[in-house]
């Protein structure tokens, strides 16, 4: 119930944002009856009135996880966004195989596995897209091999 | 006989062994990707398709191998409803059914046999029916204008929202969160950008394929980690595979009217396979009454979702090509392939491009036959796939994503972006939200738009336009239809659960 009601008031909040920010579009003077403004004025309308049949007639709630399982989620999600952030200044070797080595961890908590997954993924996925299918990867952070 | 002759053009191209190769290495990959739970036809296509597009192959080659991934799926989604009880993608739903407790009575080889039967029956016929009616569809489509477009849009949503999910104002909010993310960038009319925040990487818009690719795929890997990998181990062991003839062949009719049944569904924009699989399970179940004895392990209750699932898949290929309006999540996938090989899907591509449609026609003729060969005979293989641990798996699905993505643009915003979705992917389905219609409102958004503006620009702003036609009146009263009737239907349509051991 409550989860319903809280994602009906987040999307209603939003919508209103997003009608707000429609009607700061600007219009070129050489417009189309329509105009830039109304079609996203009007997904944001439909939205928020769908958002108060969430408010009002909420579904059962889902069966959250429990608050160590969001540690893991939260986790998991740091590790992609350092990744992505790694993956040019270090080369694809290295941040691949730590990103699949923790995530690998947070589905099986088995750490020298959760390693050896690491490496080999790390390693099998360039050798497949770097020599069997030709894509431009770089292995190692530039500068450190010329 | 003009069918012929295209046939014959599609077949010239079909048959070069170059895409023979692409063809079975799609069967190959489709079938694992189906297979494994937690990587579905939308997902697994998704992931592939910047791969293939920074592979550099042409439209003819990557639609050939995408779509044998697609019918490969289709195809593999059954064989872990079958041995596990999950199913491998949401159509494969209804094959548990049935097809988990004949395999816990130890005829797992004849569930697994009846079923690649009956999706080669239902895949093939479909494959047939696309060939007689595509070409039709695409001449009635050479009526539709903007306003019949701007309905077609809309009806696409409606049945989607409406008969896919189970709350109606939950599928409306998925799709305003697509349109409304479709609507970011530069205003195509105006010149003018829209909604960007200033921010200067959402001037070109949102990639749909980072989207589509985070909201499938990285979102898996936080369901994964949220049930640590659980429930994926093998409940039941497969003996020697042997050929039920005796049960194949007194499913003949149930395998074709499932056939039919799951074509006419895929043909509807928006219900896709699911429904398929659904409609034809039930109504099989309706016509054998209570002696079926469905639900405990008969041949026939194995046979009619998978006939009706993969029949829809090739239907759902009908709007796809005629109207580029994608009747299900996968084609939706599928469609956002030819946008990105710039390829326009529509009427016209029957007249300007006959080799790409029809070389895709004849190659999923015999994507058919080498998926028989390797879904009946050499089923053990992809048995073997499934032992693969999540723990691997995952990670590893993880990595070609961020891949793919990164070699399309090598932007880290892109892949930043793909993170934020997939972290949305998993709220909205934790929330019950459908994924689907918000890839469909990114996809159709810009589409469904413009569509709007130039009827009204031909109208000079008379609303009363959109209503002008026939067809566009016959299109908004289907659309409302679709989505008003499933409320009162809700009861009949409840979706029955999976069986627990």
């Amino acid at each position: 119930m409550a989860s319903d009601r809280v994602f009906g008031l987040v999307v209603a909040l939003l919508a209103l944002a997003y009608i707000a920010s429609a009607r700061q579009i600007p219009v070129s003077f050489l417009s189309d009856p329509v105009g830039p403004r109304m079609f996203p004025i009007a997904i944001g309308s439909v939205a928020a009135l769908a958002s108060m049949f969430l408010v009002f007639r909420p579904d059962p709630d889902p069966d959250w996880p429990a608050l160590r399982t969001f540690g893991a989620l939260a986790i998991a999600t740091i590790v992609l966004v350092v990744y992505a952030y790694a993956l040019r200044p270090f080369g694809f070797l290295l941040p691949t195989a730590i990103a699949s080595a923790l995530l690998s961890y947070q589905i099986a908590p088995r750490p020298l596995y959760a390693a050896i997954v690491g490496t080999c993924l790390s390693a099998g996925l360039f050798m497949i897209f770097k020599f069997a299918l030709g894509l431009g990867l770089v292995p190692f952070p530039r500068g450190l091999f010329g | 006989m003009e069918l012929l002759a295209n046939l014959s053009l599609g077949f010239s191209i079909a048959l070069s062994p170059y895409t023979l190769m692409l063809a079975v290495i799609g069967c190959f990959l489709g079938t694992i990707i189906g297979s494994l739970p937690g990587l579905g036809p939308s997902n697994g296509v998704a992931i592939l398709i910047p791969l293939s597009f920074s592979l550099g192959f042409d439209a003819t080659s990557a639609l050939v191998l995408m779509t044998s991934v697609y019918y490969g799926a289709m195809y593999g989604g059954r064989i872990s409803s079958i041995l596990l009880n999950i199913p491998g993608d949401e159509p494969a739903l209804m094959t548990t059914l049935d097809g988990y407790p004949m395999a816990k009575a130890g005829r797992a080889g004849d569930a697994l046999v009846i079923s690649g039967v009956a999706s080669f029956v239902g895949a093939f016929l479909a494959t047939v029916g696309l060939m007689l009616l595509a070409p039709l569809l695409a001449r009635v489509a050479y009526l539709f204008g903007p306003a019949e477009y701007f309905a077609l849009y809309l009806l696409a949503f409606c049945t989607l929202g409406g008969m896919a999910s189970n709350n109606q104002a939950k599928a409306a909010i998925a799709s305003c969160i697509g349109l409304g993310i479709a609507m970011i960038g530069v205003d195509n009319t105006s010149g003018m950008p829209r909604l960007t925040g200033g921010n200067l990487h959402l001037y070109d818009g949102v990639d749909f394929l980072v989207a589509i690719v985070g909201l499938f795929a990285v979102a898996e890997v936080f369901f994964f980690i949220e049930s640590h990998g659980r429930d994926s181990s093998l409940g039941v062991k497969l003996e020697k595979v042997v050929f039920p003839w005796r049960d194949i062949f007194d499913t003949r009719w149930t395998m074709l009217r499932s056939s039919l049944i799951g074509f006419l569904a895929g043909i509807l924009p928006g219900a896709g396979a699911s429904l398929g699989s659904f409609l034809a399970y039930m109504s099989e179940k309706a016509i054998a009454g209570e002696k079926g004895n469905f639900g405990s392990g008969v041949a026939r209750g194995v046979a009619a979702p998978e006939a009706g699932n993969n029949a829809a898949a090739g239907g759902a290929l009908v709007p796809m090509l005629t109207l580029g309006v994608p009747g299900s999540g996968t084609t939706a996938v599928l469609l956002a392939l030819l946008v990105t090989l710039n390829i326009t899907p529509g009427p016209t591509l029957f007249t300007d491009r006959p080799e790409v449609v029809w070389g895709l026609i004849a190659a999923l003729l015999i994507a058919n036959f080498v998926l028989l060969v390797m879904n009946v005979p050499l089923v053990k293989i992809f048995v073997r796939v499934l032992q693969v641990p999540p723990a691997i798996l995952l990670p590893g699905v993880t990595m070609i994503s961020f891949i793919g993505i990164y070699s399309l643009s090598g932007s880290y915003f892109d892949l930043l972006l793909m993170i934020a979705f997939g972290l949305l992917g998993y709220l909205l389905r934790k929330l019950d939200v459908p994924t689907v219609p918000v890839i469909l409102g990114i996809l159709l958004g810009g589409n469904m738009e413009d569509a709007l503006r130039r009827a009204m620009v031909i109208s000079d702003g008379d609303a009363g336009y959109l209503f002008s036609s026939p067809i566009a009146i016959g299109l908004w009263i289907t659309a409302i239809a679709g989505f008003v009737a499933p409320m009162f239907l809700r009861g009949l349509l409840k979706k029955p659960q999976r069986i627990t051991d």
